[in-house]
């Protein structure tokens, strides 16, 4: 095998070192083979935006116009103010007007402050501006006009306190509001975890330990073990290791203590379950087409409730039907909290039949 | 082997599985916030909570009717006629495999689509992932893209950057030359639910986004050649994938150089999977997954790194000081055992092979140590050929278990000499926030019961 591959590599190298003898016959050593991308065709895909903000569109956004974009757009997944841990990491919060001035979050060595926000970590703003646009909203990325990119990002900014409520972000006020980013002297590149020149410390390794071999360490002690009421929390491990072998999986349905004699093996060589079929299953795939399971899960909420939860509800509201078909169709806010969901791009006859599907139990 | 009372190896009925979502939220929630009230300090009281006394199912006893049933009495499969040729045009694992599945974590994504799943590690052999249970990881779902209608575009960050931005069909980049080579993946952020305590059960969940397989494809430096790329200027590439995320990640072009980033489209001999980036993946040799981009539908040449959400907000590492690393992509020197691992029960006391999987993205493995005391003492384990630069490499090392509580441990060591460290001395220096690149020595803890715990040492 590795003769094999030494000889792939030798092969390689020699096409290499002919392709880079001669630039001009790079493209003739293989003939037929690609052709010139047209300017058109790098204009649509060249999207990317970098830290010196090379590729960055010319466009203005408001923070005004931002928060239109957000409340219809962003809001659903991310919260009002974009606080929400609902579905995604929270955006805004954790960062200070005097971290505005440095350049350094305070909080990232606040060991009691729960969680980073994307505002707490965030070094470029053209890294957010760049993501916007490549891939938001979730359910239908590159989807937003440049505008609205600049606005929502501007809006974003603005939620963190960053730039004011009438500051307009642009091509030429991008950089003022790098000046504001308050984690924007916040990264280190002195590590050996890049593999190239360019940056970093040239690949040599923070911790060095050493392999000692004969009484290395004193008597071990067990310092973190998962609690006993956590033992079934990843399934029951029984069902999740092969039935054959030299051990089999702990049964974590019973009490450690129990557990020796009790190896499962009857229900782990159970055959494989048949396939779900049938109606149910239909308008699940729908479901899942249609983005809806983002946010809502099968039998319990996500970010809105569950498909079994909203069946459960209205199972006795004669023109559930058509109440639901209605709701899929133009959205709502406050039946089940506070996030808002938005109107649904779906056709009459989709939405239909997943509320059809929903008001008869929402069944697999 | 011993004898034992046969009616000791009764096996019973496990019940359905179920897993309460409440239950789940809240080891998440205190795992999060460091909760350390559980946590007790002394290897005995680990050992106490469940030192019922062992009763070890029996391997192979000897009936009273002084034979075998499945020896003495002819199964049908000896007797019958088996099942015809192309039964199943592409065939799939026996009925009896069913409980080998990738899985995700429960509780650690709210979406399915931005999410996880982990490679069943404790079940596999040798260091090939099959690639149906290759493991997952997706910022915005999967698709399974027509071929046909999928490009390649290779440009440059300004118009002088190289000769010609070109355009390649997947017909086209499989005619090129080829190379097929062996290499892991392993997502950067593999064991970071470990980084504060211990938070899951298995290896499967511990390790599980990792994978190997041998892949096929075009070296980038060839497509790179072609477009005529000025390589003095020209240091960093950004790869972006045509999915929804179009996944960015800059790449340092001394490993385009090098001849070792390829544009693959094979995968253990047949097609990437869908869910691996069918029909175009970039393989990024020893970096972390997120820079392996699925879908890859464009390869820019710039002057400068481009800090893409996946190197500048995500994927970062929190140091102790409050600074974060940008651009962190090596995957370290790492093992962990396999066999007997988290989640298991030894069946019986004496024989047993220790198997484990060990790599390093500085190149090959070179040695890979056991200690079977909690680290006391360590040996040398047998490394499986063969032996492959940024690749899985098997260890193993013959074991006989005498029932005591033990710690089970293995070291890595790579041929530039980096040592796996033990979990004291990364926190040493990364603290224990970092969610990313945890390459500590994982221990298990094997109890008197023969059941195999995750535990953490002091």
């Amino acid at each position: 095998m590795s003769s094999c591959h030494n000889t792939a590599l030798r092969m390689l190298l020699g096409l290499s070192l002919v392709a880079a003898a001669a630039g001009a016959l790079a493209q003739t050593a293989y003939p037929g083979v690609g052709r010139p991308a047209t300017p058109k065709e790098v204009q649509a895909w060249d999207i990317d935006v970098r830290p010196d903000f090379k590729g960055l569109p010319k466009g203005a956004g408001s923070v005004a116009k931002g928060m239109d974009v957000w409340e219809g757009k962003c809001a659903s997944c991310h919260g009002i103010f974009g606080e929400s841990n609902e579905v995604f990491s929270p955006l805004v919060g954790g960062t200070t007007k005097d971290d505005v001035k440095t350049g350094r979050v305070a909080r990232l060595n606040d060991t009691g402050f729960p969680g980073r926000t994307t505002l707490m970590k965030v070094s470029s703003v053209s890294t957010l501006w760049d993501y916007i646009n490549r891939a938001m909203p979730w359910t239908s990325p590159k989807s937003l006009s440049t505008e609205e990119v600049y606005a929502v990002t501007a809006y974003l900014l603005n939620m963190g306190g960053i730039v004011p409520d009438d500051f307009v972000l642009s091509d030429a006020t991008i950089g003022q509001a790098q000046n504001l980013l308050p984690n924007r002297n916040g990264k280190t590149l002195d590590h050996g975890m890049w593999p190239g020149k360019g940056m970093g410390n040239g690949g040599k390794p923070d911790v060095k330990p050493v392999a000692c071999m004969a009484n290395c360490a004193a008597e071990p002690k067990v310092a973190s073990f998962l609690p006993d009421f956590a033992r079934n929390n990843h399934g029951n491990l029984a069902e999740q290791q092969r039935p054959v072998g030299p051990q089999r999986g702990a049964d974590t349905t019973q009490p450690a203590a129990a557990n020796a004699a009790a190896v499962a093996v009857a229900a782990a060589t159970a055959a494989p379950k048949a396939a779900a079929g049938g109606a149910g299953a239909a308008a699940l795939a729908l479901a899942q087409k249609s983005s809806c399971t983002a946010c809502h899960g099968v039998d319990s909420k996500i970010v809105g409730p569950g498909f079994r939860e909203i069946a459960a509800k209205y199972a006795a509201r004669a023109d559930a039907e058509a109440y639901l078909t209605g709701k899929i169709k133009s959205g709502g806010q406050g039946v089940w909290g506070q996030i808002p969901m938005p109107p649904q791009t779906i056709s009459d006859n989709d939405a239909k039949l997943l509320a059809q599907w929903l008001a008869t139990g929402a069944k697999k | 082997m011993p004898s034992h009372d046969p009616a000791s190896g009764r096996l019973i009925k496990a019940p359905e599985n179920f897993i309460s979502p409440d239950g789940v939220r809240q080891v998440f929630r205190e795992g999060k916030a460091g909760r350390r009230d559980f946590v007790r300090g002394a290897f005995a009281a680990a050992v106490a909570s469940a030192a019922a006394p062992a009763v070890l199912a029996q391997a192979n006893p000897v009936p009273a009717e002084g034979g075998d049933a499945n020896i003495l009495q002819l199964p049908a499969h000896s007797t019958g006629l088996g099942q015809a040729v192309a039964t199943d045009g592409y065939g799939k694992p026996s009925k009896y495999e069913a409980n080998v599945q990738r899985r995700p974590s429960p509780g650690l994504t709210q979406t399915t689509q931005a999410s996880v799943s982990f490679a069943p590690l404790q079940s596999l052999f040798g260091i090939v992932t099959p690639s149906g249970l290759h493991f997952e990881r997706h910022h915005q779902g999967w698709w399974d893209i027509d071929p046909s209608k999928h490009r390649l575009m290779v440009n440059g960050s300004d118009d002088k950057m190289l000769a010609r931005p070109m355009v390649f069909t997947v017909d086209e980049i499989m005619r090129l030359p080829s190379v097929s080579r062996f290499h892991f993946i392993e997502c950067g952020a593999n064991t970071g639910m470990e980084w504060g305590n211990v938070a899951v059960p298995t290896c499967q969940y511990t390790h599980g986004m990792i994978s190997c397989s041998e892949f096929t494809g075009v070296p980038l430096k060839i497509l790179l050649d072609m477009a005529g790329v000025d390589y003095k200027r020209g240091r960093y590439v950004l790869a972006e994938g045509a999915d929804g995320s179009s996944m960015t990640r800059t790449v340092p072009m001394e490993l385009i150089e090098s001849g070792e980033v390829f544009v693959a489209y094979g995968q253990n001999g047949e097609m990437l999977r869908p869910e691996q980036g069918y029909p175009l993946r970039l393989v990024v040799p020893g970096v972390q997954g997120v820079s392996w981009v699925k879908y890859l539908r464009r390869i820019e040449v710039g002057d400068k790194p481009y800090g893409t959400k996946d190197e500048a907000i995500h994927y970062i590492d929190l140091m102790p000081g409050g600074l974060h690393r940008q651009y962190t992509s090596t995957q370290e020197c790492k093992s962990v055992i396999t066999t007997p691992s988290g989640g298991q029960v030894l069946l019986d006391k004496g024989y047993y092979q220790i198997s484990g999987l060990a790599w390093s993205g500085r190149g090959k493995v070179k040695r890979v140590d056991v200690s079977v005391d909690g680290g006391r003492n360590w040996k040398t384990a047998r490394l499986q050929d063969p032996v492959m630069s940024k690749c899985l490499t098997r260890f193993s090392l013959d074991w006989a278990w005498d029932g005591k509580p033990t710690i089970v441990q293995s070291r890595a060591m790579d041929e530039t000499g980096h040592v796996q460290p033990q979990y004291s001395q990364v926190r040493a220096v990364r603290g224990t926030r970092s969610i990313y690149h945890n390459n500590a020595i994982q221990s298990w803890l094997v109890q008197e019961s023969g059941e195999v715990k995750n535990v953490q040492l002091s």
